[in-house]
């Protein structure tokens, strides 16, 4: 059970790594969706003690109906509508920053260990998972130039965020609901990319009909 | 018993590759709805060669003859370090997994150098390819040897693919698994395989390693085929015993061993028939990502 929860944890780490090396939209939405998922199957996989158990189960429902599904058929709609596919160039290229998040998991990794925490008990791997997505949430969302990957990058820093939250998910619930809100929070600002673009879209649209009216 | 092991493991490194090959291309017809050439086809292809004789241009010199040999040689002798199935390799002492590396870089080495030597503009492109990837491609395969030699605590390969690591797994499972992840990037990027280059492709503008063996024929092209084949009989080696390695008994890890480099060549035909090979531009992306997974790993291990 144990190297299972280590593995979960690596897979969230392998997917950020993904995320900064894939230039197709399609396949990063899938990928965060698939991160969301695992998230949601951590606080079933962490629970200590059995009185908490509800708790993990809305945690874990709540998350993976909004990061797995929700958002991702958010971002998708998105991106059909503004059909766009591809990121094609962003501010820092796609091997360095790979390169820079390796250095920021390798140094996430190094340490995590040193930092005082309140709960000397949790898993060896949550910190520096929680740092190192934080990390690629921030390098994805400085360093790309279209909004939809932007809005990506936002979700995996939240999702960073929410690991960090399973710290204290057990003694602090109020934290957990700030993750919750977070979450509502980059669903509005999906809709409100898609709002953008329907609106951008129709414009230009509109004014091609008028000039081909005109002729 | 560990005699008669390696002197099976000796045969079939010598007997085997070419089967790969005909493993690899039936598989990618049963995915195209062909039937494909037999099984064996690579070894009558190989005999075929072997009794024809070779034609040099008169620009060459003794460095295009040498290129296949030197590189069948050092690719051979690579084999021998390598463990197989868990028993000891036929020559092994501390750090020869440098050796092993460097042994293939020889190969490569010697078949670059042949292809300058034709002055062909064109196998110079195709060299100065081959050797671009390789240079991404080597520190990624060192760091994963690095992850076995970590988890394992040899310095050897036949330590490293010794008895050691099945208990590795248990202690560092993640870590493994990714090497095995790299591992397997890896022996696609040195095999010349899709997604980065197309054993099957004939043109120009994107050929990487056939280019460098076009001017090759008759007995030279049958030892760079053999030697190409053995590489990848020697990467599904590494593979094999690196994700199957569980095995108890000698008779049981030897069956796992073999099962595993069968499944690694179907692998490699599923990923030939599903994947598109990717813009040249796009190679050096996956490599570094291979190299960034056993950072990962090495990471997890040494913290």
């Amino acid at each position: 059970m144990a190297s299972f929860v280590d593995l979960v944890f690596v897979l969230v780490v392998v997917i950020d790594l993904f995320l900064l090396a894939s230039s197709r939209l399609g396949a990063a939405i899938r990928t965060v969706a698939i991160q969301g998922a695992l998230l949601a199957a951590l606080p079933l996989l962490l629970v200590r003690e059995s009185h908490n158990l509800g708790h993990a189960v809305l945690l874990a429902g709540g998350a993976l109906a909004i990061k797995g599904f929700f958002i991702p058929w958010l971002m998708f709609r998105a991106i059909r509508e503004a059909s766009i596919r591809r990121e094609m160039e962003p501010v820092i290229g796609f091997v360095p920053s790979m390169v820079l998040g390796a250095v920021g998991v390798a140094l996430a990794f190094a340490f995590s260990s040193r930092l005082p925490l309140p709960d000397a008990g949790a898993h060896g791997f949550l910190v520096p998972t929680a740092l190192s997505t934080v990390w690629t949430g921030l390098l994805l969302v400085v360093t790309r130039k279209k909004a939809v990957s932007q809005v990506l990058g936002f979700l995996v820093l939240e999702n960073g965020v929410y690991v960090f939250g399973l710290l204290l998910s057990d003694v602090m619930p109020v934290m957990v609901e700030a993750g919750v809100l977070l979450d509502l929070f980059a669903a509005v600002f999906v809709m409100g990319i898609v709002m953008f673009h329907i609106n951008r879209e129709f414009s230009s649209l509109d004014t091609e009909k008028l000039s081909a009216l005109k002729d | 018993m560990l005699l008669l092991r390696t002197v099976l493991h000796l045969a079939a490194l010598l007997a085997l590759p070419p089967l790969l090959l005909g493993v690899v291309n039936r598989t990618k017809s049963i995915f195209a709805g062909r039937v494909g050439p037999p099984l064996l086809q690579p070894y009558l292809d190989l005999a075929k060669l072997l009794r024809k004789g070779a034609v040099y241009s008169r620009t060459t010199t003794w460095v295009f003859r040498a290129g296949p040999i030197v590189g069948l040689a050092a690719v051979a002798s690579a084999g021998l370090l390598l463990s197989m199935g868990g028993a000891p390799a036929a020559l092994s002492f501390a750090g020869d997994f440098v050796l092993f590396a460097y042994l293939l870089g020889l190969a490569r080495f010697a078949t670059a150098l042949a292809a300058l030597d034709t002055g062909s503009a064109f196998e110079g492109m195709g060299a100065a390819r081959e050797v671009t990837f390789a240079s991404l491609a080597e520190p990624a395969l060192f760091l994963c040897l690095l992850v076995l030699a970590r988890a394992t605590g040899t310095l050897s390969l036949s330590g490293m693919l010794g008895p050691a690591l099945p208990g590795a797994w248990g202690s560092a499972g993640p870590a493994l698994l990714l090497a095995a992840i790299a591992v397997f990037v890896i022996a696609l990027a040195e095999n010349s395989r899709i997604p980065v280059d197309d054993p099957n492709t004939h043109l120009e503008l994107t050929m990487i390693h056939e280019v460098m063996v076009l001017d090759h024929g008759g007995p030279d092209l049958a030892f760079i085929l053999y030697g190409a084949s053995l590489k990848l009989f020697l990467f599904g080696a590494i593979l094999s015993r690196l994700v199957l390695g569980r095995g108890d008994g000698a008779l049981a890890s030897e069956a796992l061993f073999f099962l595993g480099v069968l499944c690694f060549a179907v692998g490699v035909g599923v990923v030939e028939s599903v994947m598109a090979r990717l813009r040249i531009v796009r190679v050096p992306q996956l490599l570094v990502g291979a190299s960034v997974l056993s950072v990962f790993a090495l990471v997890l291990l040494l913290r």
